[in-house]
């Protein structure tokens, strides 16, 4: 990871649907994790889901966040289903 | 303190632990959640968990942070297996020890409520013919819920 990306990892089923553990993505001023949602799941396909009806959590740098979080370089953002532990 | 592992773990001396830790203490409850043979599906044959290292353990350690500012908690030990477990296998304990019982029983169903569906554990059920992410319940956010 260089200094101007952030990366985007991804848990259980939705890991699992979009084939895909990280990304690293390109950071820009006053990018939000909303935006950045929004952004995947303009790739079509399973990528559409995190937009659709189905719930998505989301955490930046390992604490719990909001769609209206900004995003850094050097983050670390996460999107996972609702979780199901105990 | 909190540990995530793999390995199978003793309540018996996690209890003694407890119990060893101080004089203060006047009541320990303990929680140990197993491994059953139906949740979403009716013919599971085990499990599958995982979690998200690193932020996992935040997260729990912060739900400890808040049950021993709302109740007088002397020492909290909170165990949660991930990997592949098998029917009856022990998946989570939650232990507390304090001066008394109803702060004792409401710290331990708190952390173990909360746990459910704040800490970034996902369970996976496996079946002899598939095998299937678990669904968070509606009920587990209900009781969760109605600590605020």
């Amino acid at each position: 990871m260089t200094a101007d990306t952030f990366t985007v990892r991804f848990f259980a089923r939705l890991r699992e649907e979009l084939d895909t553990e990280k990304l690293t993505l390109p950071a820009e001023p006053g990018l939000t994790t909303g935006a950045i949602l929004a952004s995947l799941a303009e790739r079509g396909g399973a990528w559409g889901q995190l937009q659709g009806k189905q719930p998505v959590m989301i955490a930046v740098n390992q604490a719990m966040a909001k769609l209206s979080t900004e995003v850094r370089a050097g983050d670390e953002v996460a999107f996972f289903p609702p979780v199901t532990g105990g | 303190m909190i540990s995530i592992q793999t390995e199978d773990f003793d309540p018996a001396a996690e209890y003694q632990r407890l119990r060893d830790s101080g004089a203060g203490t006047g009541a320990i409850a303990t929680f140990t959640g197993l491994v059953r043979d139906s949740g979403d599906l009716s013919d599971v044959q085990g499990l599958y968990l995982e979690h998200y290292p690193g932020m996992t353990e935040q997260v729990i350690e912060g739900l400890v942070a808040e049950a021993s500012s709302r109740w007088d908690v002397r020492q909290a030990r909170v165990i949660h297996r991930v990997g592949r477990l098998a029917l009856q296998d022990q998946i989570v304990f939650v232990g507390v020890c304090s001066a008394h019982r109803s702060d004792a029983f409401a710290a331990c169903q708190f952390l173990m409520d909360a746990l459910k569906t704040s800490a970034p554990f996902w369970k996976k059920e496996i079946t002899a013919s598939g095998e299937h992410w678990v669904e968070q319940k509606d009920s587990d956010v209900a009781r969760s819920d109605a600590w605020q």
